[in-house]
């Protein structure tokens, strides 16, 4: 009948139960973890390096489509990961603009300050295009970034990362001086459909984009040179030679054989063929290196039942600590008014930080993957089960908290008989409440490396595939009534029968009358 | 008994209860009665403790009220308010031995008094496993008093307990209500504001007005010799409804 001994039990269990686990050392010599990028080029790469690894007997965790480079380079300096592709336009221009690098040897020297690698360019320049309908672009005659200048009516859409960096739209709209005011941001993999839908006139291509051919784009010319050169390279620990020197051989053994028009096939069959990018990533490698790679491919139940335990164990321990914590913080706010305005104040903040902010926030304090994503998740859910625990509390009739200190209760005593049962029913509506925000808010969570139905989502929306987006929606909301149901269940075994039934008017008047 | 001496009570800029003095004795029953917002329920609240008064003290059976012995002196006193406050997730048996079983008191001395209680105050056992949202108002009240009187206290405190009830089973619990103080032999302090209430349950009236007590006394050396022209104007605005009643029905 207790709640806090239910919430305790639960989360032993929960950890007792817990088959993944979250923290893996970067000490550890014979498992490596790879990155990548939240687009499919860079997953294919990723896959690739995976294999490579594997061949060369060694585990491999690869951390797909992490959220943004800041989150792939901060991890591969901390040694979360060890290696990932990257490109080296964007080290010089935006990762480390400050050291004003102009040549690639510079930047290999830089890199070395910071124990880290990379090998020479795979052989294509995947730098940005600016992109629109061919159609289009014949109609209006435009051949050139330039002439852009006198259509300032045109519609621009760019990648999130494209409008913010410096490499990106602020520079190129001031170098080619365009006068274009409606300007948007958004996902890239988005902003194909809003170019085809009619949407968006413009948007950022990368070169290697499968989607050039396949919505028939035109890439406008960069007549003044504006986009600087972005070679892909696999960028590297340095301390990976020593740890695993085979490795870093076969990596090695890619440079140079990529080129622009393979790397973009290599894309196509992912994103338009709906091939896996493992399976892509393999026959690549043993068409061109001559390697032979076996690998086990996961079956779709197998990677359902991999998030379903990862989302599990993200809101099993968020919600149990934050039940734990909220709990007494609410009883604190109740007896304590000063306090209770400075809980309540901070809980609110903190409810405001956008969650991939917060994510974000938090990787530099706890790396990337499981933990700064329960500790986001339980930072959420904190917020409703304190106020309803201060509010449930606050709204006992006079009369009743009157009537149990008269009686001559101990403060400890009116809390535990008189006080939180009758709280009760507005203490779990918070933690349902808390409980459905927390599944939903767990599917970014994808966004830094911790999994769960977040991940078939974030591969969905990269695809294109709206069936791989659902297959982690579905589950993601069915999960959220389940969590609900399972608290409407403790709501029937924990809630005192006096306080069941509400059909009976003169029943409410017992709770509310103040005397 | 009950000693109040100099006993104020301030609510930020209102004088609620002024320097007051009181002697309760033993066995009697006392009322304090008066207009609403005279200090009345103050004076009761700061005998059992629910708000600590600006000055004087309090002292009961020659053991002064502190801070630090309120939870022991609430134990020899029972406190019966309006709406009962009992508690919803109870059931009347869990409502009225609640703190007897927190003192960890013998279960069968417990059994023995509630049963004891339940006769005394005419409540039907087949109601005891009831919440109190299954009772009627009257049932609520004598749940209350049950409550009230379990630990067997010395003092008796009940505000307005009939307040709430309407006339017909308020005039019927009046007359078992002074019927099981005879049986007691408690002392009583009970609030009402109904004239004809306190006279009928009252040894001494302590007729209030403004945080002042005005007179102490029967009813009818209140009625005789009122010590000023509000005692007078107080009784007469009650006793004129009556009168015209009779008159009616005569």
């Amino acid at each position: 009948m207790n709640v806090s001994r239910i919430t305790v039990s639960l989360l032993l269990v929960l950890w007792a139960a817990s088959p993944v686990r979250f923290v893996h050392s970067a000490e550890e010599p014979l498992a490596i973890t790879i990155g990548s990028k939240s687009f499919t080029e860079s997953v294919i790469l990723g896959e690739m390096l995976a294999h490579l690894a594997r061949l060369a007997g060694i585990r491999v965790n690869h951390q797909k489509q992490l959220g943004g480079t800041r989150v792939l380079w901060n991890a591969l300096i901390s040694g979360e990961i060890d290696a990932y592709p990257e490109y080296t336009g964007t080290l010089m221009q935006e990762t480390l603009v400050s050291e004003n690098l102009l040549t690639e040897a510079q930047l290999g020297q830089t890199l070395a300050t910071r124990g880290l690698r990379m090998t020479r360019p795979l052989g294509f320049n995947n730098t940005y295009a600016i992109g629109m309908q061919k159609k289009l672009a014949d109609q209006l005659k435009l051949r050139t970034i330039s002439d852009l200048r006198e259509q300032p009516a045109l519609v621009l859409g760019f990648g999130n990362e494209f409008m913010d960096r410096a490499d990106g739209w602020p520079g190129l709209r001031q170098r080619y001086q365009l006068p274009h005011r409606n300007v948007r941001g958004l996902d890239h993999d988005l902003a194909y459909r809003g170019i085809e839908s009619g949407a968006l006139h413009v948007t950022d291509l990368y070169v290697t984009d499968a989607e050039i051919v396949y919505y028939d784009l035109r890439a406008l010319k960069d007549d003044l040179q504006y986009f600087p050169v972005y070679n892909a390279v696999i960028l590297y620990r340095a301390d990976l030679e020593q740890r695993a020197p085979e490795v870093v051989a076969l990596f090695k053994r890619l440079a140079g054989r990529i080129d622009a028009t393979t790397m973009r096939e290599l894309n196509g069959r992912v994103k338009l063929q709906d091939e896996a990018e493992s399976v892509v990533a393999a026959s690549f490698l043993e068409d061109n290196l001559k390697l032979d790679i076996r690998f086990q491919s996961h079956t779709a139940w197998q990677r359902f039942w991999r998030h379903t335990r990862e989302h599990m164990l993200l809101v099993g321990i968020s919600l149990v600590a934050a039940i734990v914590v909220a709990i007494p913080l609410g009883i604190l706010a109740t007896r304590r008014q000063r306090i209770g305005h400075f809980v309540l104040g901070i809980t609110g903040i903190v409810q405001t930080i956008p969650s991939l902010a917060l994510f974000v926030f938090l990787i530099p304090l706890l790396g990337i993957g499981g933990p700064p994503a329960i500790v986001a998740l339980f930072l959420y859910s904190l917020l409703p089960i304190v106020r309803n625990t201060h509010a449930g509390l606050r709204d006992i009739a006079p009369a009743i908290t009157e009537s149990a200190l008269a009686l001559g209760l101990p403060s400890q005593a009116r809390l535990r008989i008189v006080e939180l049962p009758l709280a009760t029913r507005a203490i779990l509506a918070g933690i349902k409440t808390s409980a459905v925000i927390n599944v939903g808010t767990a599917t970014l969570a994808a966004l830094i490396g911790a999994g769960g139905y977040g991940q078939p989502i974030l591969t969905g929306i990269r695809l294109d595939d709206i069936g791989l987006i659902l297959q982690g929606a579905i589950p993601a909301a069915v999960l959220a009534l389940l969590v609900q149901g399972v608290f409407e269940l403790i709501e029937r075994r924990v809630l005192p029968r006096g306080l069941r039934s509400r059909e009976n008017g003169r029943k409410e008047a017992i709770f509310t009358d103040s005397n | 008994m009950l000693t109040l001496s100099r006993v104020s009570k301030r609510y930020n800029d209102t004088m609620a209860l002024a320097p007051t003095d009181l002697q309760v004795s033993s066995g009697e029953t006392t009322v304090l009665i008066g207009p609403s917002g005279c200090g009345k329920s103050t004076l009761l609240r700061l005998i059992v403790g629910l708000s600590q008064p600006n000055s004087g003290t309090i002292t009961l059976e020659g053991a002064a009220l502190t801070p630090n012995n309120l939870l022991q002196m609430r134990q020899r006193m029972g406190y019966v308010i309006q709406e009962g406050g009992l508690f919803p997730h109870l059931t009347v048996r869990d409502n009225v031995i609640v703190m007897a079983r927190y003192l960890q008191c013998d279960a069968d001395w417990i059994a023995h008094r509630f049963a004891e209680l339940a006769q005394l105050v005419h409540l039907p056992l087949e109601l005891m496993g009831r919440f109190p949202a299954e009772l009627s108002g009257g049932q609520r009240q004598r749940v209350s008093l049950m409550r009230a009187l379990m630990l067997d206290p010395q003092l008796l405190l009940l505000d307005e307990p009939l307040g709430a009830l309407d006339p017909m089973i308020r005039y019927e619990l009046q007359r078992e209500l002074k019927s099981i103080f005879a049986q007691l032999g408690k002392t009583v302090i009970m609030v009402t504001h109904d004239i004809a209430e306190a006279a009928f349950f009252g040894h001494t009236l302590v007729l209030m007005r403004d945080g002042h007590i005005v007179q102490t006394g029967s009813l009818k050396m209140l009625a005789r010799k009122p010590a000023e022209p509000f005692v007078e104007k107080f009784i007469t605005a009650q006793r004129e409804p009556m009168e015209q009643l009779a008159k009616v029905l005569g």
